[in-house]
């Protein structure tokens, strides 16, 4: 009986839409219709509004602008006989009802700055996260575009009781998607508050975000989405009808509503159902099951609680496959930023306290079983909570096809494979790395062979087509994991020396990696060994081993063909292949260059180079910095200059590794054109940026380098760089 | 003498017909009666009267009679032509219409018509863009301008194509270029047809029917799409209204005004005048409590999809609206008035008024209607019917009680907007729900009413027939009119009389399984409809693969014919009942239903049970579902992950 949701979702936008003007008339009568306002750290303006209606709010005045859209948008009630159509009227009431709660939180950001807790996590005082900023955007959507993450689930209200919740996060988390957290029940309980009373760990790092406790923040999972169709498609704001066909074919997202459904929440059920996303619930509410706007039934209801997630994923038309792997813990992406805290820790090994190292060598085929794993020394059952254990973990992989380049690929796989367990950390890698095992996974019966475990399982399955056969051994004496830290270091030594000295000149092949094409449909990259993917996750010898593995999959090689320009890195084969795989958009490409047909970049950038031209140099920004840049734009609104697979000369973006390589901005005259970075991102490449800088024989350019300490305006960071002698200033101009 | 009973299935029309028996009043069903028996010979479509050595007739059994005229033409020619003839009629009605609004439209556009202005500048920005019209930075006036100019150019081009065939799907258009029927002007193929029929000249059959056809698409895709879209543009696009039908709308105690004919042009500016406080005031001093407007045929259409204002009635009821004595004025335009009205009039107060220069009535008080006299015509008209009101006033009338509700205001447009809002108009919804099989197909009842079969029992009948197997109905013309009376056109009639499938998409939607779309020059929109479901994917790339079906199952103009033809050649399966014209001719009567399908998609016929009708549309509705692969199976449910996902195209 959709008339029943009709009426009531369009009731429901009435208070809402009423709601945003009261708080509008007071913000206006308090602090005047000039006052900024703005969700915090993004290049999106209120999203919603932004991405739907092209319209930037700026201050509290263009906050009226949208409340009349609203008031228009608003249909009448339906009546009870003889009604009009509402389908369409209802929808657009839901639309209406994200514009105004928008409006209403960015009020509230303003009224009250302190209610919801920045970041990613939240803190002992403040549960609420709301409003996503980009950084948080941009890291996560990554795992949007590669597909660690299909979708999220909004979860509206609370379960019946803790025990519930908790089975439904856990079962949502399996699934890899993010649940997104709004709205409390009508006895004023939330989901997020159950989550917590049952001590799981929310927040961003374990996918569970408690976004905010009025009906109102829902509207921050439709932004989140609006926000991935622009940044990450390319789309234009205000070219709605694209935003909204791009999350219906390609978010997979769902409202899952516990409890008495209200008029408010019906008005928000009817904003999703415009962007794909249907409404699973828990009560017996009337249903809509034709299909057309969702891409299945719109609303299903009266689900019981152990079968709705599988019953969202169905409806949504999502495939999902969980990951078994045969450890007695739950186990996905969603544990992978769970932390095991010092109180919780039953062991630990590792992290500076212990000798630990981990790493992946071929052996021959005879000299391994598959699937065997072995401890050697004291196991779980041997020691005492709070002891610490030294630990080696040697993975032996042979088959056929098994080449020395991969098995650092593998090995870079066990940080996040240990990590999806529930229950385990794991940090750093080689011999940094760090674990700890926490009191909830022994009481469930871990062992330290599921380790083991973990890692055959789950490298057979992703992996399984480089290497036939594999067996873990895990050592825990410490005569043992001396031998093998003295192995790992000489195989580590090997390693780097012929990954480092691989150069562009040296490979007929390049990859491509359209892995992000399911997000940003125009955008390729070109992997070459000295420039990764701009995402900085993939190397040349990744997208090589990921085309061995998947010869049709998302890295295809390029013959590189003549070369064209060695400076400006272009090549005949390489356009062609960009030419094609751009759809005809682009023509040309410069692997080198900033100004001279730069890459497209997708959205999933590390870093956004940008010609300083007073400076005669280039500035570079990572993610993590949400300043003022000397670009004049902060790394969100420069996002959304270069990203959806738009060419922008004059602006890149990169790796952060590229900044390291021979080959960065070669045909602008390389490192030395380098005159501003954020002070964070200096120390984090230092090492390798200084052995870079003395091979161009100035080996302390990284401290002639300004950063935000210094200035966050060219006109600032000149007088810094003169001093200096920065070598930019003296070069040929950049223009 | 006929039944009331048999007369129509309406209670109200039952009503006055006994009273104008009663009251020895004539009326179409009497004149009807007093025709019978009529010729045979017409009936069958074998009397030729093309020249002056007929008239000849054909012995329809082919026995000792002739088989061929004084000049030589068989049964097959004669039928033909005559057929040609009754498209090339009809075509000139709805076509002259339409340029008659484009001529107001352009002298509004150079504000040389006061009252009228541009209401939906958007659709006239698209029209623009079917003419190629720059848009830019120019003044809206100065596109409108261009627009009216070159729309007008429609009809008088020799050369070249009929711009409008363009919204047909690529498919369709190739088959009209390969067969060489898109029509080169409005007004050149008509006069071809009168040409091509007149003594001596196209004798085959099968070449006058494709003629016929490329006349029809420029009535359908040309002349009459043209007067939708510039009606809405100065009058406005429909959008859903409530309203009432039947002539229990009439009030004894207001000046009721009723409005009868065709064009647009008229009564919306009676419409704009009666509610003025100017008039309102003049009726009062008259003794009245208000204006009541009302219309019949398809200006009640008009003024309902446009104001919500109310039906009176459907053709066959113009002569009953008058037996009530409540009717005031009643004011007549064009098409399908009954000269018998003025018979009917002089038994009451009533002013009959006639504003056409193109359609005099003897008899009737003229008012000519001319767009720079408009307004002041208006108000004429109005205070004529205000003095009428005054004579009138206290004596019996015989208003009848059935008044019933109806929710109207289908325009194509509307129905996208309605499937997902303002932010996700598509047509998605409902391609989807006939992919899934909730609705079975579409249909299009339209067309008249004919004292031939009882009054509106055809179109009730195969209505029901059809939202009861699932097929969603759009209608026109008078066939919506008998529909709205019956109920059908209420949102909750769904769970009333159609399929469960049916059913639960108006429930989604909000919406009645029979949807009112307008006059019969609207059947544009019902062709609007189809290429929209074509372009919006997954029921092939035609009109003719989709699961649709068009009837008119108590045609009686030729109007009608033109319609059916344009819609065959457009692709559509059209059903007629009541009489057929040609049935005497039986090569032509078999190409017509069945050999034009190989050529156009499309093809005739005739049954004159309006249930067998509907199943045999149904028939065909899952013919074409089968051959696109959905009579039986549902569609999958496809679950999607990364790599699938990867495959989406761009864009």
């Amino acid at each position: 009986m959709s008339k029943i949701i009709a009426s009531a979702g369009i009731r429901g936008a009435h208070r809402i839409v009423e709601q945003a003007h009261k708080k509008f008339d007071e913000a206006l009568d308090k602090f005047g219709g000039n006052h900024e306002v703005a969700f915090p750290n993004t290049g999106y303006y209120l999203p919603v509004i932004y991405g739907i209606l092209g319209y930037p709010v700026k201050k509290i005045d263009d906050i009226g602008w949208v409340l009349n859209r609203c008031d228009a948008l608003l249909p009448p009630l339906v009546k009870e006989n003889h009604y009009l159509p509402y389908l369409g009227p209802a929808l657009d009431a839901g639309m209406a009802t994200f514009f105004a709660e928008e409006c209403i939180e960015a009020i509230r950001y303003i009224e009250d700055p302190d209610y919801y807790q920045p970041g990613e996590e939240p803190s002992e005082e403040r549960l609420w996260l709301g409003a996503a900023d980009d950084v948080i955007l941009r890291k996560r959507g990554v795992e949007f575009v590669d597909g660690t993450a299909p979708g999220f689930a909004a979860i509206l209200g609370a379960a019946p009781d803790i025990e519930t919740a908790k089975k439904i996060s856990i079962q949502l988390q399996e699934r890899n998607l993010y649940v997104f957290m709004s709205s409390h029940s009508t006895d004023g309980k939330t989901f997020s508050e159950q989550l917590k009373e049952a001590d799981v760990q929310i927040g961003w790092p374990t996918r569970l975000v408690p976004f905010g406790y009025d009906v109102s923040a829902t509207v921050f999972a439709a932004g989140f989405a609006t926000r991935a169709a622009l940044s990450f498609g390319g789309i234009e704001p205000g070219d709605f009808r694209k935003i909204l066909i791009y999350n219906k074919d390609r978010i997979f997202a769902f409202a899952l509503t516990f409890g008495q459904v209200t008029d408010e929440w019906y008005a928000n059920g009817l904003g999703a159902v415009n962007y794909g996303f249907p409404v699973i619930a828990d009560t017996p509410i009337p249903q809509i099951l034709p299909t057309g706007v969702c891409t299945y039934e719109h609303v299903v209801s009266d689900i019981p609680h152990e079968e709705m997630v599988e019953k969202a994923a169905e409806v949504r038309g999502l495939k999902v496959t969980i990951d078994k792997v045969p450890i007695p813990l739950t186990y996905g992406p969603a544990f992978e930023g769970e932390r095991v805290r010092k109180g919780d820790v039953f062991l630990e090994m590792g992290g500076g306290r212990t000798l630990a190292v981990e790493y992946v060598t071929s052996v021959e085929m005879d000299q391994l079983k598959d699937g065997n794993i072995e401890v050697v020394g004291p196991d779980i059952k041997d020691i005492k909570e709070g002891d610490k254990l030294p630990l080696a973990i040697r993975v032996e992989v042979a088959g056929r096809k098994m080449q020395a380049d991969f098995e650092p690929i593998l090995e870079r796989q066990i940080h996040h494979l240990v990590n999806y367990a529930q229950g385990l950390m794991h940090i750093g890698q080689r011999d940094i790395t760090w674990i700890r095992v926490s009191k909830s996974a022994v009481e469930k019966g871990f062992t330290l062979a599921d380790i083991g475990k973990i890692l055959h399982a789950k490298l057979h399955g992703d992996f399984g087509t480089i290497f036939d056969k594999l067996q873990v051994k895990l050592y825990t004496k410490e005569e043992d994991v001396q031998e093998h830290l003295k192995i790992a270091r000489g195989l580590y030594r090997q390693r780097d020396e012929r990954i480092e000295g691989m150069t562009d000149e040296d490979v007929d092949l390049f990859y491509s990696c359209t892995l992000c094409q399911s997000f940003a449909p125009n955008h390729v990259c070109v992997v070459t060994p000295e420039r990764t993917g701009l995402c900085g996750a993939y190397s040349w010898l990744d997208c090589r081993a990921s085309n061995e593995i998947n010869p049709t999959g998302p890295n295809q090689p390029i013959e590189k063909g003549e070369i064209i320009d060695p400076v400006l890195g272009q090549w005949t084969g390489v356009n062609e292949f960009v030419f094609k795989a751009s759809r005809g958009n682009i023509e040309k490409y410069s692997a080198y260059s900033i100004l001279n047909e730069p890459m497209t970049s997708c959205g999933c950038f590390e870093c956004i180079a940008a010609v300083a031209p007073m400076c005669n140099g280039v500035m570079t920004v990572d993610r993590d910095f949400n300043g003022m840049t000397p670009a004049g734009m902060k790394f969100t609104t420069l996002a959304g200059t270069v990203g959806g697979g738009l060419i922008t000369p004059g602006f890149v973006g990169h790796s952060k590794l590229y900044i390291s390589s021979k080959k960065f901005l070669k045909a602008e005259g390389g490192l030395k054109r380098l005159v501003w970075m954020p002070k964070h991102l200096k120390e984090e490449i230092r090492e390798r940026f200084e052995k870079r800088a003395a091979e161009e024989g100035i080996p302390d350019l990284l401290d002639r380098i300004a950063d935000e300490t210094v200035g966050t305006t060219e006109e600032e960071i000149y007088p810094f760089l003169e001093e200096k002698k920065h070598p930019a200033l003296t070069m040929d101009p950049i223009m | 003498m006929v039944e009331k009973k048999k007369a129509s299935v309406d209670t109200a029309s039952q009503a006055l017909f006994e009273e104008a028996v009663n009251q020895g009043i004539r009326t179409a069903f009497q004149r009807y009666e007093q025709q019978q028996p009529q010729c045979g010979y017409g009936t069958l479509g074998l009397c030729c009267r093309h020249c002056a050595m007929g008239p000849c007739n054909i012995d329809p059994f082919g026995k000792n009679g002739p088989d061929r005229g004084v000049c030589g033409a068989d049964a097959d020619t004669i039928a033909a032509r005559h057929f040609d003839r009754m498209i090339a009629a009809g075509a000139a009605a709805h076509s002259d219409h339409g340029r008659g609004v484009v001529e107001v439209f352009l002298a509004a556009a150079k504000g040389e018509a006061e009252g009228y202005e541009i209401k939906d500048e958007q659709k006239l920005l698209q029209l623009a863009l079917d003419f190629d019209v720059e848009i830019g930075e120019r003044d809206i006036k100065d596109i409108a301008i261009e627009v009216g100019e070159k729309a007008l150019a429609q009809w008088g081009q020799q050369e070249g194509e009929v711009v409008m065939l363009k919204r047909a799907p690529l498919k369709r258009q190739k088959i009209w270029r390969d067969l060489g029927i898109w029509p080169r002007g409005v007004d050149r193929e008509i006069v071809e047809i009168m040409h091509r029929t007149h003594i001596g000249v196209d004798e085959d059959p099968v070449n006058l029917i494709m003629q016929g056809a490329r006349a029809a698409l420029g009535d359908g895709w040309g002349g009459s799409m043209i007067a939708t879209e510039i009606q809405d543009i100065l009058f406005g696009t429909p959008v859903p209204v409530l309203a009432q039908a039947n002539l229990g709308v009439l009030k004894e105690k207001e000046v009721n005004v009723v409005i009868h004919g065709h064009e647009p042009v008229l009564s919306e500016m009676i419409v704009a005048v009666a509610g003025s406080k100017e008039m309102l005031d003049y009726a009062k001093s008259k003794g009245a409590e208000g204006i009541n407007l009302g219309g019949i045929c398809c200006t009640a259409n008009e003024i309902l999809m446009r104001h919500g204002l109310p039906i009176a009635g459907d053709f066959l009821q113009q002569e009953l609206a008058l037996v009530t004595g409540a009717v005031d004025a009643m004011v007549v335009d064009l098409q399908c008035i009954m000269p018998g009205l003025t018979e009917v009039a002089q038994c009451f107060d009533t002013e009959l008024i006639s504003t056409e220069k193109r359609a005099n009535i003897r008899g009737t008080t003229r008012i000519l209607f001319e767009e720079d006299n408009a307004m002041e015509s208006a108000k004429a008209i109005v205070k004529k019917a205000c003095d009428a009101f005054e004579k009138r006033k206290g004596k019996k009338v015989h208003i009848p009680n059935e008044k019933t509700d109806l929710v109207a205001g289908f325009s194509h447009e509307t129905i996208d907007y309605l499937l997902g809002g303002v932010f996700r108009s598509s047509y998605r919804p409902l391609n989807d729900n006939i992919i899934n099989g909730r609705i079975r197909g579409i249909a299009g009842v339209v067309g008249c009413c004919t004292p031939k079969v009882t009054h509106n029992d055809y179109h009730v009948a195969m209505v029901k027939h059809l939202i009861k197997n699932n097929v969603i109905v759009l209608q026109t013309g008078c066939s919506a009119v008998a529909c709205a009376k019956e109920g059908l056109m209420l949102p909750e009639s769904a769970a009333e009389f159609a399929g469960d499938g049916l059913a639960e998409v108006c429930e989604t939607v909000g919406i009645p399984p029979v949807l009112h779309m307008g006059s019969c020059v609207d059947n544009s929109r019902i062709l609007m409809a189809a290429a929209a479901v074509v372009k919006e994917g997954g029921l092939g790339d035609d009109i003719s693969d989709l699961p649709v079906a068009g009837a008119a199952p108590e045609w009686m103009s030729e109007k009608a014919i033109s319609i059916g033809h344009y819609f065959v050649a457009s692709g559509v399966y059209t059903v007629f009942s009541a009489t057929w014209p040609t049935m005497g001719a039986r090569k032509l009567t078999d190409f017509l239903f069945n050999g034009i399908e190989e050529k156009l998609g499309g093809k005739w016929d005739y049954v004159n049970d309006p249930i067998e009708a509907a199943d045999k549309m149904i028939a065909h509705i899952d013919e074409k579902r089968a051959a696109l692969g959905i009579l039986e199976k549902k569609k999958e449910r496809v679950l999607m992950d990364m790599a699938m996902r990867r495959e989406l195209d761009a864009g």
